[in-house]
């Protein structure tokens, strides 16, 4: 009982900080709702016994990403942004019927769906040790993969930068 | 239990990324500002990737627990990117100069997009693809807009980062509900989940149209298409060429994996929507081609009519269309490169000449130029004896034999709009006066070698197709045991 | 529903403790410092300036609350708040003594280091809610500074946890029960040094303090700030330097290990947190404050590579000792 209403008390969030962080114009104040919804999906992720998974979230999303775009968004100085009259104001119109179409859309899906848990998340290891056996023998080539993108994009931000410098 | 590590299943795309990681090593070695080295050591391992998916030819097995396959189909596409990223690599070199934006990242980012195309060619499983895609499209992001200060390659770079990212979104999330409903992200366990009855499963059914959407955004198909003409305008046009070959192989790649092997037996379902994406995706692209005036432009939506034509392959899938899509994308890969290689080389009043009456007369001046550029035009158009015809005559004939009829008709359509546009600049090239100062050719060897093997594979696959043919086929047959 | 009332009073109690141990923390920095410039330091209130702290909080408490007229006011007002809750939430891990803690997490250490993190968020909602230039520029070196030592921090926190195997900060406690880590030969010194070090930039004191240089920035990021949300914002910023003191007496000084009865555990881990809470303000009033660009070549240049070798030599040596594994 206790862990519903935990769940509808963080879902509650997580979707209100995600509203909030379309709605605002402020884009400070966006990225900080981004941080309380990264902060409550880890949360989440904590119902479902995935410890490690949570704290990963906090540490790499909310605690660095989450405050780069903040940083980054300080820098490019919100307030002073361009905003001419929408060259494209007919879209808006054909957005709401669409928006509207793909609710029902997903409505009716989620009313056909049969939700079944085939494994309760207790039983579901996602303990450090879990994820690291994972990591390196299932998931091994993905794994290497990764560091391979990591290093793409590193190579690429060096580049954009370099010559910006010179 | 670990996996099994097998290097000869990753080798060809092992080979790409020592030389990406062996380049940035000789990138620091002084030498006063030239980088054509780095082409070449770049071009090596193409070549030496090439030469073992050759030597690796007729293998089929799984490696790294089902998330690697080496099989006639990734060793044939990793064939046809291996040819696209050698021909770029080429036109890169002088026109890199040219441009003052010669780097040694520029030749690593290439071959860093050539490994990630690799990836998604031979992957066994959706995390294996979204990373592929992932590699390719970072580096493709950053080479977009290589042309630091100047507008279009901002508004380029920009779009095709926000909107790729956006993309890329979609497509992790429909992973992500494929393996809510499935319970992997194995191709092989979701082709007998697929089997089992999931595939009624709603999950399913928005996780794939989620990936789809993902897909149809790399393969620049209506309506994911809107930021193909900005970053095919705004991209240098090596780079260009780089989208419009290797990127959109690899996405095909991909996506005919995940059809034909993980889907295939409920085909009729999704043929139904790809259908639909053909169709649209063939009709936008020639008509709003048809009032380009900038042939950057022009081609892009002529590649947007491409992939078209392409998913009327997909649509008649099995070994008949799957074979046509990838003779297809071979052709189209030659045909592309070298039809942007043509404009690559022109310069009028010091800039880029793209705009469609730049090529007014050019036939006079550098006929040979003219002649080559035709052929590549006229294989777009599809005329024989090109390799376009041959091409878009097995996607059609496999459309017929498969009973989608109505589909070729659409098809056959669409190449007469497009021979207008094609054969405008034709018609330019050899019946136009020039106006104002004449266009003229930088010359440039390794862009020449470039055209010469492109022009050469045009007119052998126009020519001699059915070696090539066979192969193709061959290559697809994997994926339908 | 014992166990969550069980969590509550140990919750009640630890940070009691925690306020009473940090408040009290502001006195011994004060004596310290006065000592060290040879003057005598507070003595008035109370017998040898004793109850200089309380008398401190209460002046606090008392002043005029103070909203500058532009501010955003909003995240000007929860910026204290959010400052302070992770500062106090990374002793829920801590294990004070075998047994005896909020929570003994299974990634005990994890928690910690997360937690910690967030820190960086409060602090920024502070600097930008403020609309005070200073205050703004404070943040934005916290940002830079704490992203930069964020990583050389947690690469240096895991040598003790390879040592021991075990994330669970209590493990790591027991694992030291024949020698503290600091001991252990080469790794272990170079390892505590490296984390004294990113422990300095990440609490942003002296001579990593840029966020506050006093000479440019005025106050830094709490310039604005007066009354009950200043003194929040000090409890947070105390309670963040003494947590990470208790777990840098945790990960290398052996924890609660020391003679005496079993009882004495906690005040030995207690001496032990205060000992390394004097060695980093013993750096602060010894050393001159260095450069952005300095501090931040030194967070990327030289510390992350050595740090990240320093793991890579540390899981070597536990390899090699215990033989290869699965």
């Amino acid at each position: 009982m206790g862990s519903v209403i935990a769940f509808w008390i963080l879902a509650a969030l997580v979707v209100g900080s995600a509203v909030g962080l379309v709605v605002r114009r402020n884009p400070i104040h966006g990225a900080l709702f981004l941080v309380v919804n990264l902060g409550g999906v880890a949360a989440l992720y904590l119902m479902m016994h995935a410890e490690f998974l949570a704290a990963a979230q906090v540490i790499v999303y909310a605690g660095a990403i989450a405050v780069l775009f903040v940083f980054a968004i300080m820098v490019l100085i919100p307030g002073k942004e361009e905003t001419g009259p929408d060259p494209l104001r007919a879209q808006r119109w054909l957005a709401v019927p669409l928006g509207g179409f793909l609710a029902l859309e997903i409505a009716l899906v989620l009313r056909s769906t049969v939700f079944t848990t085939s494994r309760s998340p207790a039983t579901v290891p996602g303990g450090v040790e879990a994820v690291g056996r994972l990591l390196f023998t299932d998931y091994l080539f993905p794994f290497e993969v990764t560091s391979f993108l990591l290093l793409a994009a590193l190579i690429g931000v060096m580049a954009l930068t370099k010559r910006k410098a010179s | 239990m670990l996996p099994l590590i097998s290097f000869r299943a990753i080798a060809p795309g092992m080979a790409l990324a020592a030389t990406a990681c062996l380049l940035l090593l000789l990138d620091l070695l002084p030498t006063r500002g030239r980088k054509d080295h780095l082409a070449v050591v770049g071009l090596a391992g193409v070549v030496l990737s090439m030469i073992l998916s050759l030597g690796l030819w007729g293998s089929d097995e799984r490696a790294f627990n089902g998330m690697v396959r080496l099989d006639g189909f990734a060793l044939f596409f990793n064939l046809v990117i291996g040819f696209a990223t050698g021909l770029v690599l080429l036109l890169s070199i002088d026109y890199l100069r040219r441009q003052g934006m010669e780097s040694g990242e520029f030749y690593i980012l290439v071959l860093f997009s050539a490994v990630g195309m690799t990836l998604m060619a031979g992957a066994g499983d959706l995390i294996v693809i979204f990373l592929g895609l992932e590699v390719m499209s970072l580096s493709l992001y950053v080479l977009a807009g290589w042309f630091e200060g100047r507008l279009e390659a901002g508004e380029a770079s920009m779009k095709y980062f926000l909107l790729g990212a956006f993309a890329s979104g979609f497509f992790l999330y429909g992973i992500a509900l494929i393996f809510g409903a499935t319970g992997s992200t194995n191709l092989d366990r979701i082709a007998v989940a697929v089997a089992g009855g999931a595939a009624r499963d709603p999950l399913l059914i928005i996780g794939f149209g989620l990936l789809v959407a993902g897909f149809g955004f790399k393969i620049s198909s209506v309506p994911f298409h809107m930021w193909t003409a900005d970053v095919y305008q705004g991209a240098p046009t090596s780079v260009t060429a780089l989208i419009a070959t290797g990127s959109k192989a690899a996405a095909f790649a991909a996506l005919l994996r995940v059809l034909l092997s993980a889907l295939r037996t409920v085909q009729p379902d999704w043929a139904v929507l790809f259908w639909g994406l053909a169709v649209l995706s063939m009709t936008a692209g020639n008509v709003v081609a048809l009032a380009q005036q900038n042939i950057k432009r022009m081609l892009a939506y002529s590649s947007i009519a491409h992939a078209g034509y392409i998913l009327v392959g997909v649509v008649a899938g099995g070994a008949l269309g799957g074979g046509g899509v990838l003779f297809y994308l071979l052709v189209y890969t030659f045909t592309t490169a070298g039809a942007f290689g043509v404009i690559l080389l022109l310069e009028r009043d010091g800039r880029e000449a793209v705009a469609v009456s730049d090529l007014a007369g050019l036939a006079t001046r550098h006929p040979v130029l003219a002649l080559t550029f035709s052929v590549f035009l006229l294989s777009l158009v599809g005329i024989p004896p090109t390799a376009g015809f041959v091409g878009k005559f097995y996607l059609f004939g496999a459309a017929v034999r498969t009973g989608y009829v109505w589909l070729a008709v659409i098809g056959v359509v669409n190449s007469a709009i497009a021979a207008y546009y094609y054969l405008r600049l034709i018609v330019f090239m050899y019946m136009r006066e020039p106006e104002g100062s004449p266009t003229v050719l930088v010359p440039s060897l390794p862009a020449g070698l470039a055209l010469a093997v492109a022009l050469w594979g045009v007119v052998q696959l126009g020519v001699l197709p059915a070696p090539f043919l066979d192969l193709a086929q061959a290559a697809v047959i994997p994926l339908l045991r | 529903m014992t166990d969550a009332v069980d969590a509550f009073v140990a919750g009640f109690i630890v940070l009691s403790a925690v306020v009473g141990v940090v408040t009290y923390v502001t006195l011994l920095e004060r004596k310290f410092a006065a000592r060290m410039q040879s003057r005598i330091g507070p003595y008035r209130v109370g017998p040898h300036g004793l109850l200089q702290p309380i008398a401190d909080a209460l002046k606090l408490l008392m002043k005029e609350d103070i909203v500058p007229r532009l501010a955003d006011r909003v995240v000007y007002n929860l910026a204290p708040i959010v400052f302070l809750i992770p500062g106090m939430l990374i002793f829920a891990t801590i294990p004070f003594a075998p047994g005896l803690g909020v929570a003994d997490l299974n990634i005990g250490i994890l928690f910690f280091l997360a937690v910690s993190a967030m820190e960086i968020v409060g602090l920024f909602m502070a600097g930008w809610g403020s609309n005070n230039k200073y205050a703004l520029l404070s943040a934005m070196r916290a940002v830079n500074q704490i992203i930069s030592y964020d990583l050389p921090f947690i690469f240096t926190a895991l040598v003790p946890v390879l040592l021991a195997g075990s994330l669970r900060l209590s493990d790591i406690a027991t694992a030291q029960a024949g020698l503290w880590f600091v001991f252990y030969p080469v790794i272990g010194q170079l390892a505590f040094a490296a984390f004294i070090i990113t422990t300095l930039a990440a609490e942003n004191r002296v001579p990593f303090d840029i966020l506050e240089a006093e000479s440019e920035l005025v106050a830094g990021f709490r310039v604005e700030y007066s009354g009950m949300k200043f003194a929040l914002i000090q409890l947070g910023e105390y309670a963040h330097m003494v947590g990470t003191s208790f777990l840098g007496a945790l990960l290398f000084l052996g924890a609660w290990a020391g003679p005496g009865p079993a009882w004495l555990g906690p005040v030995w881990f207690l001496l032990k947190a205060m000992g390394v809470f004097l060695l980093v303000t013993w750096v602060r009033w010894s050393f001159v404050r260095i450069r952005v660009d300095q501090i931040l070549a030194i967070s990327w240049k030289l510390l992350l590579p050595l740090s990240l070798l320093l793991l890579m030599a540390t899981a070597l040596v536990v390899v090699l000792r215990s033989g290869p594994g699965v």
